[in-house]
């Protein structure tokens, strides 16, 4: 046994078996006339009935309430009770739910400016700005409820989610042994798609907040975990010698040595975990999110075009002041006051914010009966927003918001069908499908299952060596017996289209941009905002582009995969060291020679991280584009929720996993062994 | 709204004198609110009628083909509404699971079938005749669908059958399926502006009646059997030959605990139907008046008191 694995792990043998496996698949794709059916697709016959056993396995761990036989629900709902709890508490904070403690409704003035005061504390004028305006649109344009009713849960979801992520990242530092078993778990969650996620987050947590709280914390651990393992590691040796000689113990260790140095690393996790939960707002209402996630599908619903752009907005204005405040945090450095330094200069900010929260609690209370006014603010005769705002600083009703949703669905509609973008995108859709998706999706689709299987074995194989191959291997052998082999490979197609396309727009425009520090960054903000933007925005006016067709799909995708292609190729870039490119420039390199010969080779293992993340994100978003109007494992699994058939929804998440799990072990394998070879690591 | 909501506990309880039965739970009424905007508005206006009985109510967004699980589970108290052909596979099956029952039908009828927007009709003057349809096939082709017609049917998970049709009538068209109703009104309002003629799935009662004037295409009625016995229909080797039934059931469901829950507020339950005008009203208020959906509701309870009042009281 141990000679076969040496046979294949030996660098020398690794062409010539690529080789063979290789044209085996070539070979048996071209003989597929006259080949058995059974290599072709595996028969009906031979498949197991993997979705009995699911739902008989599902069933047994799950227990049932009714007749009393225990079982893991019995566990989570006790959780959810306490949870339930929680989320009240915070509920009445924000809007006044009715539940303990039970204070009256905070008016949105008074909120808004204490946090206005924190981020002026945080981060100076500019980071104050800009949660003023997050503030003000959200309540002008009458959304504030709404917000706050998602605040609720991304104000429970993101603390326990950096709770959890971080203790289970201290634990995968300490121990080998869980840190390998966190990875491909965590990854699982990752790319399970979220219509498997739907039914048992409803059935073990109780549709509604409590399901979506729990949902969005899975979707934001991963990074948080990652981030604190790779604080920790890095903190440096003198250190915690230091710590050592000081005779701290276990704990002290960890809490005054490891924690404070990898601070910055476990910041940044929590700045992950902020990002993640907003980018679940919209998709987790199906499990019962309130608020704007909720509103913007029934916005959706009903063709309301300028009201969903407008939830769309406020999003993102949350997301990013969320995410510049948490930044500024992180760069904050804990602040040392002189002894003796009185009680209030030490809290000052604190003190502000308080002051300011009642003065506007005041002013609420003094003018929140008046009676609303329109907004004028121009002739300067009529200029009334002084009066204006007296009438809404304790609410904003309906008539006094200034939602400009009517003008913004025209402009929008009128875009959106102006002949010359009509022209210009019907074309691109016939163009785009006749020749690239079509032709591709046919070949693929042609090729039979014995041939893709070792192909993609062989391809894996020569990636990252022996254990990606088997990998690859089994687990399409899985994907195959669960029987869904030809929707698997048009989300495939999907997904590998984007990717493609991703990396064939994307690169260049890193490539350019990395070479100024400036636009560099400015290229990142654009790449937040545009993934913090809920995809369901992007739905409506990509299907009055292009259609339901493949394209739009295609589209959808290809706007979340752009994001980490770009940012890691302008890492990639940015962190070939000096020396290297100084050399190239001194032995008398063109630009372009640099950029070949040097700087991309050196950038390549970190730009194949961008690739796995872009294929990652494509496998979660190709689930969710099914709201175009898709073919593939998606669709299939839409059908599954009518009817609430657990097993053959599992079957077909899987069949996901199973693929992004494949590729996702190859990419790093080989992303591992060039960083070494080039000494990067 | 808080004024409205006192006055009309206080009318009820001045006109429904004794309640005959044993007192309500305090504890909330859970009512699941999907994405459109009938049924929001609907479960407000029921909600707020529980709550002038002087019962606690909340309201839970879901999606609307899982709720049957949470309904079962009592996780969610009723579903106000259960339409024939979308969701009547998750309800029947839910039924099956046990924990819920049907708790009555709405007085309102749905249709559920092939339609297409008036403009349509100028290029194909045979409609609304299903074999005129067929005759204008290479009007609805699309790049995707070559010399054949599109027609796009609704999402997968509300089980339509369209491809069945297409097969059993020997038409010469090719189902695409919209992953959502945005994605068919996106589809619609991008063929409004050259008025291109397109056929897709629809329903009624619904918004889009308003917006977009259209007709329903007339398919070989729909007998009973058509879906189980090939002989019923035009062609007496397949099943689906017929369209849609064109008065399907619009039901109530309800959690099985909640009759003892709650029993004054589930005998409203059982009384409670609307009809089509009446939801087309309700609808109305959101989609072309633009109020919120709370609004709504309080709106169509203080104008139809009579209509309310009657399930209210014994």
């Amino acid at each position: 046994m141990n000679s076969f694995r040496s046979y294949f792990e030996n660098p020398r043998n690794i062409p010539r078996v690529f080789w063979v496996l290789f044209g085996l698949a070539v070979l048996l794709t071209i003989l597929r006339p006259v080949l058995p059916a059974g290599l072709v697709r595996i028969p009906e016959a031979l498949l197991a009935p993997w979705r009995d056993w699911i739902d008989v396995a599902f069933n047994f761990i799950r227990g049932d309430m009714e007749s009393g036989r225990f079982g893991l629900i019995y566990i989570t709902r006790a959780l959810t009770g306490v949870l339930e709890f929680v989320l009240n508490a915070v509920a009445n904070v924000l809007y006044g739910k009715r539940r303990w403690p039970n204070i009256e409704q905070i008016p949105w003035s008074v909120l808004g400016i204490g946090i206005t005061v924190m981020a002026y504390y945080l981060g100076g004028w500019r980071l104050a700005l800009l949660s003023a305006i997050t503030f003000l649109w959200t309540a002008l344009v009458g959304q504030w409820k709404l917000a706050m009713e998602t605040m609720n849960v991304i104000l429970v979801a993101a603390p326990m989610g950096f709770i959890i992520g971080g203790l289970l990242g201290i634990w995968s530092w300490k121990s080998k042994r869980v840190e390998e078993t966190i990875k491909p778990l965590l990854l699982v969650m990752q790319v399970l798609p979220f219509f498997s996620y739907l039914l048992p987050a409803v059935i073990f947590f109780k549709v509604g907040p409590t399901a979506a709280t729990v949902a969005t914390i899975a979707y934001s651990l991963p990074p948080m975990i990652l981030m604190t393992t790779i604080g920790l590691k890095k903190v440096s040796p003198e250190v915690v010698e230091a710590g050592k000689m000081a005779g701290c113990t276990r704990w002290q260790m960890l809490r005054y040595v490891y924690l404070p140095s990898a601070r910055t690393e476990i910041l940044v996790g929590l700045n992950q975990v902020i990002m993640l939960c907003l980018a679940m707002v919209v998709l987790t209402a199906a499990i019962g999110m309130p608020g704007l996630g909720a509103k913007l599908l029934a916005m959706m619903g009903s063709f309301k075009l300028g009201r969903s752009f407008e939830i769309g907005v406020t999003i993102v204005l949350l997301a990013v002041t969320l995410d510049r405040m948490s930044k500024a945090w992180v760069t904050k450095q804990p602040e040392h006051f002189e002894k003796g330094t009185p009680w209030w200069k030490r809290h000052f900010y604190f003190l502000l914010a308080v002051g300011a929260m009642l003065v506007t609690y005041a002013l609420a209370q003094l003018f929140g009966s008046m009676k609303p006014v329109e907004l004028t603010l121009w002739p300067i005769s009529e200029f009334n927003l002084p009066q204006y705002m007296a009438g809404v600083v304790d609410e904003v009703h309906r008539n006094e918001s200034l939602s400009q949703s009517k003008p913004i669905d025209k402009a929008m509609r009128s875009f959106l069908s102006w002949d010359g973008v009509t022209a210009v995108t019907t074309s691109i859709r016939y163009f785009v499908n006749v020749y690239i998706l079509v032709p591709t999706e046919k070949a693929l689709l042609y090729i039979p299952t014995s041939a893709f299987i070792l192909g993609v074995t062989a391809i894996c194989y020569r990636l990252g060596g022996y254990i990606p191959g088997l990998l690859a291997f089994i687990f399409f052998c899985i994907v195959a017996q669960f029987g869904y082999w030809d929707r698997a490979m048009l989300t495939l197609h999907s997904v590998f289209t984007a990717t493609a396309i991703a990396f064939i727009i994307g690169s260049p425009m890193a490539i350019i941009a990395a070479r100024k520090e400036k636009w560099a960054n400015r290229m990142i903000v654009v790449c937040d905002t545009l993934q913090t933007f809920p995809s369901y925005v992007y739905l409506l006016p990509a299907v009055m582009l292009f259609g339901i067709s493949p394209v739009t799909v295609i589209i959808s995708i290809l706007i979340y995969t752009m994001v980490p292609v770009i940012r890691y190729t302008i890492e990639g870039l940015r962190g070939v060291p000096p020396e290297l490119t100084e050399a190239a420039d001194m032995s008398g390199a063109t630009r372009w020679q640099k950029l070949f010969k040097v700087q991309l080779p050196l950038a390549m293992p970190t730009i194949a991280v961008g690739l796995n993340q872009a294929l990652v994100f494509a496998f979660f978003m190709v689930i969710i584009a099914e709201f175009i109007g898709t073919r593939d494992l998606g669709q299939e699994m839409r059908k599954t929720l009518a009817g609430t058939h657990l097993g053959w929804n599992f079957v077909l998440g899987f069949s996901v996993v199973f693929m992004a799990l494949t590729f996702d072990t190859a990419i790093n394998a080989w992303a591992e062994k060039r960083r070494k070879l080039l000494g990067l690591s | 709204m808080k004024k409205l909501t006192t006055a009309l506990t206080a009318g009820v309880l001045a006109t429904a004198g004794s309640f005959a039965f044993a007192a309500d739970s305090s504890d909330p009424i859970v009512i699941p609110i999907h994405n459109w905007s009938s049924q929001i508005v609907m479960s407000h206006a029921v909600g707020q009628i529980f709550e002038s009985m002087g019962n606690n109510v909340e309201y839970v967004t879901t999606d609307s083909q899982a709720v049957y699980e949470s309904v079962r589970l009592g996780d969610v108290t009723l579903e106000l509404e259960v339409w024939e052909g979308a969701f009547g596979a998750s309800f029947r099956a839910a039924l099956e699971k046990g924990g819920l029952h049907d708790a009555g039908d709405h007085n309102a009828v749905t249709r559920e079938d092939w339609w297409y927007p008036m403009w349509t009709k100028d290029a194909c003057p045979g409609l609304p005749s299903w074999e005129a349809l067929n005759d204008c096939a290479a009007l609805f082709a699309t790049p995707e669908t070559g010399d054949k017609g599109m027609y796009l049917d609704g999402p997968v998970d509300w089980l339509k059958h369209g491809q069945e049709r297409v097969a059993a009538l020997g038409m010469n068209f090719q189902v695409v399926n919209a992953g959502s109703a945005a994605a068919l009104w996106a589809h619609i309002a991008s063929a409004e502006a050259d008025k291109k003629p397109i056929v897709v799935f629809n329903w009624t009662p619904n918004f889009a009646e308003a917006v977009w004037p259209g007709e329903f295409v007339e398919f070989p009625k729909w007998e009973d059997g058509c879906d189980k016995d090939p002989a019923v229909g035009p062609n007496p080797e397949a099943l689906y030959d017929c369209g849609n039934p064109a008065e399907g059931y619009l039901k109530k469901a309800a959690w099985d605990g909640m009759k003892d829950k709650w029993p004054a507020a589930y005998d409203t339950l059982t009384k409670i139907s609307f009809t089509n005008p009446q939801i087309a009203e309700m609808a109305k208020f959101v989609d072309t008046d633009e109020m919120e959906p709370e609004e709504a509701a309080s709106r169509w309870l203080e104008e139809n008191e009579d209509v309310w009042k009657a399930w209210v009281s014994m």
